[in-house]
């Protein structure tokens, strides 16, 4: 279908746009931007009057609960492309069970789904998975999810197996054996509530490890849920030492501190914790690109939860929390914050993604790229209930609380899902 | 954030934590519980305060002394004490702990006394409680976890209170493992609350929790250093788990570092008290001399503990 989305401010972070421009679309790719491709006939107007037009944002880690379900709170939320972890029930170690997820993903024709495939059989940390068959299958990088490699030696050869053939590497940086039977991060207020805390050197001592392997092997790797200021400073000092890595941050990070567990609220348990509140700084700083740390992406972390998993004491209930639709307006939060322009603002969602991805058909408007957009009304004010959210997972430390920013068209791959 | 234990006039409503409460509260419980102490004396040792009141001790977690303090308490009140043992029941056949809750509240119960393994459980009852409306029933923590004991605190600040007068000019040494420790962390709250002129906390790393300091205490590795000049002494109890591992290399290194002798106790005040919450090890924390010593005040806790339990009651109950 040929859609035209007129009258919209659009921002677009890697080709550097902030302007008021009409914008054409052509079956499922952009067709044009200000004019309308020679030959253009509309099929379908979209009036983006007072609204924000960029591209789909790029999540690049949600897991799924139900999985329509959440890929319609994805879209809802903006995010036309998903990126999901492998340590699913079962995991994501066979080509087959890869092309199932990817195939109902399909047929529900909402966001794109782009499934991390196991870097072990089983995510034992032992054997190694068929990489090139699950790549074959549809995997897009490799990934333990938040299960340990304990055997470095294991770690080694996936890593130089995986650099054999180009593939790279998704790890969540967190020690075994620093982070066992913890639950919060090992700081004042773990030390006053009397929580088993997890020290950031958990995160560090696993970063150093992976960036060592890294350097060695040449495979490209990246950091999955970086939760302290030092850890994206050692994220920073790699890059500039020439190491191919790239990091991500869940957006709770951004927001949240130790401090929110208050008086045990269960919904302030994330795994990776929330730290401290220099660390909190320390990534709100390292976000902004052009402060040190290239290729940096924000993601939701989403964590199907159920009515139950948060109704324990603090050490049994579930980490995690819901994301999909709170993705873009904690995102803009931060960017007024931080006083930053909206094209700085959205690069985590769009642009840095889509490079730390390796696709260069994804997370800008550029003629010829896939036609995802995200029009949101940016100014558009609502509370975090959980009746206003479309995802079956409720709980987030935001509820109650009132945000900016609300999307009112998605579309993915030049079809209106939203 | 408000502090779930108080009501919207300021009152307790609850018993979680030493914790945001006011001075005046924690003064006000170590009044009601001198005006109790009496009562052990009489030959009918009971007053009808919580008459027809039920009072459930609810111990997810295996407690001999506490329960019984508490279950003494309440009994001298005059309330009906129903004691369950959740470890052996409901828990094992798979019921959650608020189902135990929600089923216990429609036996119209008045009061829980909560001892649980997790740090914050009494904090998930009391949140329970009152999004199902039952804003009449009461919680009192009996430890959850690493977290808190306050009627522990309570009772230790009724014992200092007892043999110092004033908090103002004391400074008191708590030695041992921090790390695992409610009632350090009951303590150091209360001491604080109340005006203490220096809390100081001894022990090896391994047992400290991180960011201590940001408590408002001193933090000491040599007990020797420690203890010097101190008006109280509170020694903690080393769990046997914690003797040989990664925490500590054998409970004979950790009683000549940080075991309490006639001649570390020198080194405190002459007049210096010493406290223990029991069940002690001798030995291992403590040299016989000194818990059977002149300065040791331990078994007087248990007394004064008693008293405390019933102010804590008492005062929840509305009187």
């Amino acid at each position: 279908m040929n859609i035209a989305i007129r009258n919209g401010r659009l921002i677009d972070p890697k080709n550097r746009i902030d302007q008021q421009a009409d914008v054409f679309i052509v079956a499922d790719k952009i067709a044009g931007i200000g004019n309308a491709p020679a030959g253009f006939t509309t099929e379908r107007e979209i009036d983006a009057q007072g609204h924000i037009v960029c591209p789909g944002l790029i999540d690049l880690s949600a897991r799924p609960g139900n999985l329509e379900t959440d890929l319609r709170a994805a879209v809802a939320g903006g995010v036309t492309t998903l990126v999901c972890p492998p340590d699913l029930d079962p995991p994501l170690d066979e080509p087959e069970l890869v092309e199932r997820l990817v195939l109902q993903a399909a047929d529900l024709g909402l966001t794109r789904l782009l499934p991390l495939g196991a870097l072990t059989q089983n995510l034992d940390g032992e054997r190694l998975a068929e990489m090139a068959g699950l790549h074959a299958a549809g995997c897009v990088a490799f990934s333990q999810g938040k299960r340990p490699v304990l055997d470095t030696q294991a770690l080694l050869r996936a890593f130089e197996y995986a650099a054999t053939f180009g593939f790279s590497i998704w790890m969540q940086p967190q020690d075994f054996y620093l982070s066992r039977n913890g639950f919060a991060h090992d700081g004042e207020v773990a030390s006053r509530l009397g929580l088993t805390g997890i020290p950031v050197s958990a995160e560090t001592v696993a970063i150093a490890t992976y960036l060592t392997l890294a350097a060695d092997t040449g495979v490209r790797l990246h950091l999955r849920r970086i939760s302290s200021a030092i850890g994206l400073d050692m994220v920073a000092k790699a890059q500039t030492g020439g190491i191919a890595v790239s990091c991500d941050i869940g957006i709770h990070h951004l927001h949240l501190s130790e401090h929110d567990i208050g008086f045990f609220d269960t919904n302030a348990r994330f795994d990776p914790p929330l730290r401290s509140l220099a660390d909190r700084d320390g990534l709100r700083r390292g976000v902004v690109s052009g402060n040190g740390v290239g290729n940096v992406a924000l993601c939701s972390d989403h964590t199907p939860l159920g009515y139950d998993d948060k109704l324990l004491p603090f050490g049994e209930a579930k980490p995690g929390a819901t994301g999909l639709e709170l993705l873009l307006p904690l995102t803009l939060q931060w960017g007024r914050e931080a006083g930053l322009s909206l094209t700085q603002t959205l690069a985590p969602l769009t642009s840095a993604p889509a490079a730390i991805l390796g696709r260069a058909d994804l997370g800008h408007l550029g003629v010829g790229a896939e036609a995802d957009l995200c029009i949101f009304a940016p100014d558009a004010l609502w509370k975090v209930t959980p009746e206003n959210l479309l995802s079956g997972s409720k709980h987030s430390p935001f509820l109650g609380r009132e945000l900016t920013g609300k999307t009112q068209v998605c579309v993915v791959g030049g079809r209106v899902v939203y | 954030m408000p502090n779930p234990q108080l009501n919207a006039n300021g009152e307790l409503t609850h018993l979680l934590a030493i914790d945001g409460l006011p001075r005046e509260t924690l003064l006000h419980i170590l009044d009601t519980a001198a005006s109790f102490l009496g009562i052990a004396d009489r030959e009918v040792k009971k007053v009808p305060l919580l008459r027809g009141k039920s009072v459930f001790n609810l111990f997810f977690e295996n407690s001999t002394r506490t329960r019984t303090t508490f279950e003494i308490a309440a009994k001298r009140l005059s309330a009906d004490v129903i004691n369950l043992d959740i470890n052996k029941s409901s828990t094992a056949k798979g019921e959650t702990l608020l189902d135990t809750i929600d089923n216990l509240c429609a036996m119209h119960a008045d009061m829980f006394v909560v001892r649980h393994a997790a740090s914050g459980a009494p904090y998930l009852i009391a949140e329970h409680l009152s999004r199902m409306g039952h804003n009449d029933i009461h919680v009192v923590n009996a430890g959850d976890g690493r977290h808190a004991h306050p009627t522990q605190g309570l009772l230790d600040m009724y014992t200092i209170r007892h043999y110092k007068q004033r908090f103002e000019p004391l400074t008191v040494a708590i030695v041992g493992d921090i790390l695992h420790s409610r009632v350090a962390r009951s303590d150091i709250t209360a001491l604080i609350a109340l005006g203490a002129r220096e809390v100081r906390v001894i022990g090896p790393q391994t047992l400290l929790p991180t960011d201590l300091a940001s408590m408002g205490v001193k933090v000491y590795h040599d007990m020797r250093v420690g203890l010097r000049d101190c008006d109280v002494v509170i020694m903690l109890r080393l769990q046997n788990e914690r003797m040989d591992g990664a925490l500590l290399p054998s409970a004979g290194e950790y009683f000549k570092h940080y075991g309490l002798t006639p001649e570390k106790l020198a080194l405190a005040k002459p007049d210096a008290i010493v406290m223990h919450p029991g069940p002690m090890n001798r030995g291992v924390e403590i040299d016989s001399a000194v818990a059977d010593g002149t300065q040791a005040v331990i078994l007087n806790q248990v007394t004064f503990g008693i008293a405390v339990r019933m102010a804590v009651m008492s005062i929840l109950a509305g009187n």
